[in-house]
Formats: C-alpha cells, structure tokens, sequence
C-alpha cells in the first residue's frame, strides 16, 4: 500500500517537474516534445485513478494527436522564422546544388528531432503585445501572475475534494441502471451516446468548426489544394518501412479499440486517433500525397459522422421511438453503426488538422471533383 | 509454480529496471547525440523486453501474454525506426551536437 502511495507520488512530482519544464523550455519545438511527454505521464496518472477511457483519450487525443498539431505548428513558427520550410521525418530534396542556392543545408533546421538549435525568434506580429518582452515572449510578470492563478486554481479543486463533508453526490448508480437496455457494458461509452449524445455531438462539430479555421487561413491562390508546401518526397527506407508495417496493425487495434468502447476502455475518439497516426504516418513516409481539401468526396466523408450521428436523433420524428433516443431493440448495433461512421470522420479530420492549410494550388481536374 | 513465477517475475523485471537505469545514465553522460541514441535505444529494447518477460507469468490469459509481447515488438519497431531518423538528422547536420 505505502509502496503504491510512493509511485502515486513520484508521478505526480515527474508530471508537475515537467509541466515547470515544458513552461521554462528554450524552443517550442522542446516544449512540443515536453508536452507529449507530460500528456503520456498524465495518462499513467488517469490509470492509477482507474480512468481508462480518459487515459486512453489523453494518450491518444492530447498527447498524440494535439502533440502531432503542436510540433506542425512549432515547424511553421520556426519556417516563419528562418525561411526554409520542412516537416519532421521528410528528408529534403538530396540534389547538392539545389540545397545550397537555398540555404537549406543550415544544421538545426531540419524536422528529425532535434531541439538543441538556438530558440527561433517569434514573429513580428507579437512584439507589441503588452507584458511580452521584445522577443514575443511572455515577460516574467505575466508568467508569474500565470503561475499563481493556476495555483489558486487547484488549492481551490484540491479543497473542495478534501474539504467537502461527506461523499460527493453521485448520478453513477441512476445512470449504469439503464444501460442494459442499450447493451452497453461501459458505462462512459453509455453516458457519452445516450445520455449526453448532445455534448458528443458537439465535441464532433466543434471539430468540424477547427477544421474550418485551420482551412480558412489557406491563401485564395491555392484554395482547393493540397496541403505541404510540396509532394513529400519517399523519405528513408526505415520510415517507409515503419509506414508499411505498422498501419496494417493499427486499423486492426484502431477497429478492437473501437469494437471494446462498448464494454471496455475505448470508443471513437481514440479508434479515430490510432487511425490518423496511421494516415498521417503514410503521408510524412511519402507513400500517399495528402488530399487537396476542395475535394467533395473528402468534404462528404468528413461530415459524414456528425451527419449520421445528426440522423439517428433526427429519425426519432418518423418512427414512433420517439425525438432524440434509439429504438430499444436495435439500440446497440445502431451506437457501433453511429460510431463506427464518427470514428472515421474524426479520423479525417484529426488528420487534416495536422496537415494544416493548402499549400499547393489544385490541378485543374481536382477542381470539380 | 505460482511461487517460481512470481521470482522469475522479480528477477526479469529488476534486470530489466537496470538497464533502464544504464540506458539513462548513459543519455545524461554520454558525450555526443550518436552514443546517446545507442545507449538510449540498446538499453531500453533490452529493459522493456525483460519488462514484459517478467511480467508474462502473471498475465492472466493468453492474450494478455500476446498483447504484452505484440507492445514490446511495436516499441522495438517504433524505437528502431525514429532512431535512424534521429541519427539521419545528426547526419545532415553535420554530425554536431
């Protein structure tokens, strides 16, 4: 017992040593790698607190996906930086004299990982806002007052939970008593499609909605196109390797990660993130381009899932179920159908929103397709 | 028999902690990235493979033992993969840092 209470606390001392790490970090590009770490440790915490949909989803949505944007987004910082662009993992073009009349040859600016280049400058856009010093970071004050409002923050968490008399009042023994009736043995994947099927709903279109920002700041020039600045080139034979081997697997641990949500730790979010890794993956290794974003058939299946998900409360009108719920007697093979359909379009979109922008401008017969 | 797994279990996973151990003194010593990476990926295939060795007799099924050999083959194919990428960007780089 005390043994355990020793690893509880050397978890959390490591989680909170690097959340001050990740914030005292030189570059961004080490804050990113410090994040995902910090978002994998958390994770190991929700499992010692018996989470494990929440563990699973921080693993995969906050650490995973969020760190796979994060590091996009340090790159482009740094490209805005210094010129020369470049994506983690993609070896860049190898002719000799092309390399040099760029410049592209400058050590540190190359994806592959490393984050002992001098920290880039951030962009001219910053330098004027207040509490920031001259370099576009945040002034020692403004951290400060950070820090101490996020310390307020949980002493006051940290003193409702230890102060409160008696338990806190609990909906779980109301909520597991219905979900018989949906077949569902996991009571968060119950809570999450039926009783709050609104809130999850929401969650898929606010991702529709970040979708829609990420695109908007394409340039009109290329609107329509693919994203990357241009056709990654087939990387080296270990990352094509790696993008051959391992997406077989995934679809498969992607599928019985979704297929277990019904009963066990799981269900669409994390089903969808193993499969953008995959996809995502495919495209750093070169193996397939990303799609140009004016795609109709991209712009259907992304939509695809609210839309199903959108039906099926909606179809309540014409059958006599009633507005909102699920007939009883198909109730579960309808929540694997809706989120089997969400799965993918969150898939989708997780994907997208890690590619970024178009880049490139569309070829003319993409246009209309 | 539950008592010689349960030693084996204590044996494979300390021998497994210490390389962990020695993989990350040697990426805290080590002086370039190049030793760092082969001190750092050596030591942890080894360790995470005496890990999941040791843990074996106590899974509780077969296909806990087969989901627990099927993590350490992805870590090894993952760990294997981003560390010639790792080394590749060294390269480039002029083999510096």
């Amino acid at each position: 017992m005390s043994l355990a209470l020793l690893a509880d606390g050397a978890l959390v001392l490591l989680v909170l040593g690097l959340a001050f790490w990740v914030n005292a970090a030189a570059s961004g590009f080490a804050a990113v790698v410090g994040y995902v770490a910090f978002g994998l440790l958390l994770a190991l915490a929700w499992m010692r607190l018996a989470a494990g949909d929440v563990a699973l989803t921080e693993a995969a949505v906050g650490s995973g996906a969020t760190g796979a944007v994060l590091v996009a987004a340090a790159m482009r910082l740094r490209a805005a930086a210094d010129p020369p662009p470049s994506w983690p993992g993609v070896s860049r073009p190898s002719t000799p004299n092309r390399r040099s009349a760029d410049g592209r040859d400058t050590p540190g600016h190359d994806g592959g990982g490393d984050d002992l280049a001098p920290p880039a400058p951030y962009s001219d856009s910053h330098r004027d806002v207040p509490g920031h010093d001259e370099g576009g970071k945040p002034g020692l004050s403004l951290r400060l007052a950070a820090l101490v409002l996020s310390g307020l923050v949980t002493a006051g968490l940290a003193g409702l939970v230890l102060w409160t008399a008696g338990p806190a009042p609990s909906l779980a023994e109301a909520a597991t008593r219905h979900l018989p009736g949906l077949g569902m043995g996991n009571a968060v994947t119950g809570v999450l499609i039926a009783y709050r099927a609104l809130d999850t709903l929401l969650e898929k279109v606010v991702l529709l909605l970040a979708l829609g920002g990420v695109w908007s700041l394409t340039r009109d020039r290329v609107w329509g196109g693919r994203p990357f600045p241009r056709a990654i080139p087939a990387g080296n034979g270990a990352l094509i390797l790696l993008a051959r081997l391992l997406p077989p697997i995934g679809i498969v641990v992607a599928v019985y990660v979704l297929w277990v949500g019904a009963t066990d730790p799981g269900g669409a979010f994390q089903g969808g993130a193993i499969l953008t890794a995959m996809w995502i993956l495919v495209m750093l290794a070169g193996l397939r381009d990303a799609p140009p974003i004016g795609s109709r058939r991209l712009r259907l299946a992304v939509a695809a899932g609210p839309a199903a998900f959108l039906a099926v409360g909606l179809a309540g009108f014409v059958l006599p179920t009633g507005f909102l719920s699920y007939p009883e007697s198909i109730a579960k093979p309808l929540i694997i159908a809706v989120e089997a359909v969400l799965t993918l379009s969150i898939a989708l979109i997780l994907g997208l929103l890690v590619a970024g922008p178009a880049e490139r401008p569309p070829d003319p017969a993409e246009r209309l397709r | 028999m539950m008592l010689l797994g349960d030693i084996a279990t204590g044996l494979l996973v300390s021998a497994g902690v210490v390389f962990f151990l020695a993989g990350t003194v040697g990426l805290l010593r080590f002086p370039d990235s190049m030793t760092r990476l082969h001190a750092l990926t050596k030591a942890d295939s080894l360790g995470l493979g005496l890990v999941v060795l040791g843990l074996l007799p106590q899974a509780a099924s077969v296909l806990e033992a087969l989901k627990l050999v099927a993590v350490w083959l992805l870590t090894q194919l993952a760990g294997a993969t981003v560390t010639q990428l790792v080394a590749r960007a060294i390269w480039r780089g002029g083999g510096r840092s």
